[in-house]
């Protein structure tokens, strides 16, 4: 009797090598000799490595470094770790100028506040339910309080010139203005070149897309730096961070077009049909019917672009411009820290992943979001 | 705008896409609060010929008149004609990332200028007439094909048009939902509203329709009473055309 009743229970569960960790691991990593081999092989170079970094970066790491005078770092410490440990003491001495570029230490608080302003604004831009017209006024307002900030000349803070900023300010703002820029600017090129009504525009869209396509953005920012102040009046010289956030501006939206116009492409026709036959305007079908649905579904390439314009953004070393790798890079000039490169980089590398990696996982769930409240 | 004055009057009107010429020389009139069905095969021209009464597809020859105002290409003449016929199509084209309710208010609000809370009394008005108001809130992903398409029916009803265009409204739909529809349709033609519908119900043309006209390859065939046009067909074309749809049925 009480056998019967212990089958009847065990029929009930699927059989115990189908479900739980074991039969993941066995499924999945272990189902044959030649995958057995290469996850052995590949679990066995994985812990080498991590148990090498951390003997590196941890253990036989230098944290700091005594100094030799104002500015001039002992480095010997490091020298004998060389090979053996990490030499953090560089990013202890050199932090500050890399996110911060080159404000005095009195005033470095001006650029601290600039980039807690834009990681709040993108926080903030981020959330649905601030998705109205009132975040518009939120950018003009904190973008207006960056810039005081970083410009100074007012309320007592003293005036600090555009070639003296640098750091992840610099690139927040490059990438920031860049894309929100970009952005629409995109959107009105994607709806030109889709024109039937003015044939002039649709040839202007396509020839500045195919344009801006077919030169590499580095010589786009060599010609905003040495080829533009020649073709502008006498006397109006946009400083060199304007010009290059001009060629970001340009070149991300070339590329952001093409995207958004995929989109417009992938609607049905029916749907432009609908809005016209109920007599809305080109700009109310454009913006409550075709623009909503076409941007939700390039979301992915959408965000694919911006995270590869932020870092290109990192291309303006070439013309001077200091953002956060170019400074890494200067930071890295100095004779007694020279060696240590690898440190910068991973640290520098490091924040650029962050960002990144926080943007494609906030797409990801936009996607996730939209799917579920339209479920066509 | 007097009740004597025709609702649409076609003159010679003849399309062409490319070499191929999908209207030939269609001319008809169609009086206030007529109800007109226009049947035919399947690439007769009958879906272009209501397109170019709104303008989606534009005729190249001879004149359509919608209420007096010439179809041409003033923007402004094209605004008010828009406004004042509404549309139905085959796959009820409603917007999906918009709430039944928006769907109805939305062209209300930004064409007729209607502040958004008589907007919305009216849209609910006539989600009522169509037997839905409860599905005010949802997407339309989330609605049957029928409760779609009587949605857009409400959509188009809520610009409070002069004449309703119906474009194959039925056949996308199961056979259970069409009689929602049909009896939409038959409620909205016993009120009064001047209707061109494209459709093969021949029940529907009997029981509604003023006038039948029957399209083939790109030309009025035939037209006439629905009596006259199914029981005494004079065509070949139309008794051939007739014979294959009820064999169809
Ligand atoms: N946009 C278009 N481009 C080219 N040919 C078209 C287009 N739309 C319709 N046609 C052609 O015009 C003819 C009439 O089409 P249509 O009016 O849709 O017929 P129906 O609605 O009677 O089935 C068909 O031969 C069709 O292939
Ligand atoms: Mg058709």
């Amino acid at each position: 009797m009480s056998a019967t009743v212990s089958t009847k229970l065990e029929r009930e569960r699927p059989p115990a090598l189908t479900v739980g960790p074991a039969a993941w691991l066995r499924s999945n990593l272990f189902n044959n000799w030649w995958s057995t081999a290469v996850t052995l092989a590949l679990g066995y170079l994985l812990v080498r490595w991590v148990v090498g970094f951390v003997d590196w970066g941890i253990l036989h790491a230098v944290w700091s470094v005594p100094s030799k005078g104002p500015g001039i770092a002992d480095t010997s410490a490091c020298q004998a770790a060389k090979g053996i440990g990490a030499c953090w003491a560089i990013i202890n001495d050199k932090w500050r100028f890399i996110i911060f570029g080159r404000y005095t230490f009195d005033d470095q608080w001006r650029p601290a506040i600039s980039i807690v302003l834009f990681v709040g604004l993108y926080v903030v831009s981020a959330m649905r339910r601030f998705w109205r017209w009132e975040l518009g006024l939120i950018w003009l307002v904190t973008l207006t309080i960056i810039f005081v900030l970083m410009w100074g000349g007012v309320l007592g803070m003293e005036y600090v010139p555009q070639d003296q900023w640098g750091g992840l300010p610099i690139t927040f703002i490059l990438s920031t203005f860049g894309l929100a820029a970009a952005f629409p600017l995109a959107i009105l090129v994607a709806l030109g070149r889709r024109s039937t009504q003015l044939p002039a525009v649709r040839v202007l869209c396509v020839v500045y897309v195919e344009l801006v396509r077919g030169v590499p953005l580095i010589s786009f920012l060599f010609m905003a730096s040495t080829l533009f102040p020649l073709f502008m009046p006498v006397g109006f010289n946009p400083d060199k961070l304007l010009r290059a956030q001009i060629a970001v501006i340009l070149f991300a939206a070339a590329y952001l077009a093409e995207i958004v116009r995929g989109g417009l492409q992938a609607l049905p026709k029916g749907q432009y049909e609908a809005a016209d036959s109920l007599g809305l305007s080109y700009w109310h079908k454009m913006g409550f019917i075709i623009l909503p649905q076409a941007l939700r579904l390039v979301i992915p390439p959408l965000v694919n672009t911006f995270i590869g314009f932020f870092k290109d953004t990192s291309l303006v070393l070439i013309i001077g411009i200091y953002d956060l790798l170019s400074a890494g890079k200067i930071a890295l000039g100095e004779p007694a820290w020279q060696p240590y490169g690898t440190e910068i980089y991973l640290v520098v590398g490091g924040i650029y992943f962050v960002c990144c990696y926080t943007m494609s996982r906030y797409s990801r769930g936009l996607e996730v979001e939209f799917n579920r409240s339209i479920r066509r | 705008m007097s009740d004597t004055q025709p609702a649409i009057v076609l003159d010679k009107v003849n399309k062409w896409y490319g070499p191929m010429h999908v209207l030939r020389d269609v001319t008809t009139t169609v009086g206030q609060k007529e109800k007109v069905v226009v049947c035919g095969p399947s690439g007769s021209g009958k879906s272009t010929l209501i397109r170019c009464i709104n303008r989606l597809e534009t005729h190249q020859q001879g004149r359509i008149i919608v209420d007096g105002t010439e179809l041409t290409d003033d923007l402004r003449a094209l605004d008010t004609i828009r406004r004042d016929v509404g549309m139905v199509f085959q796959s009820f084209n409603l917007f999906p990332h918009l709430t039944i309710l928006e769907n109805c208010t939305l062209a209300p609000i930004w064409v007729r200028k209607m502040p958004k809370d008589e907007a919305e009394a009216l849209a609910m008005d006539l989600l009522t007439r169509v037997k839905i108001p409860e599905q005010a809130k949802k997407y339309p992903g989330q609605l049957s094909g029928g409760q779609q398409q009587r949605v857009a029916i409400a959509r188009a009803l809520c610009m409070k048009p002069k004449i309703m265009l119906f474009d194959e409204p039925t056949s996308a739909l199961d056979p259970e939902m069409i009689k929602e529809v049909l009896d939409t349709m038959i409620g909205l033609a016993e009120e009064g509203m001047t209707m061109v519908c494209v459709t093969h119900e021949m029940g529907f043309a009997r029981q509604v329709a003023d006038r039948v006209i029957f399209m083939d390859r790109g030309e009025i065939v035939e037209s006439g009473s629905p009596h006259e046009m199914f029981e005494s067909p004079q065509t070949d074309r139309l008794k051939l055309f007739l014979s294959q749809i009820l064999r169809g049925h």
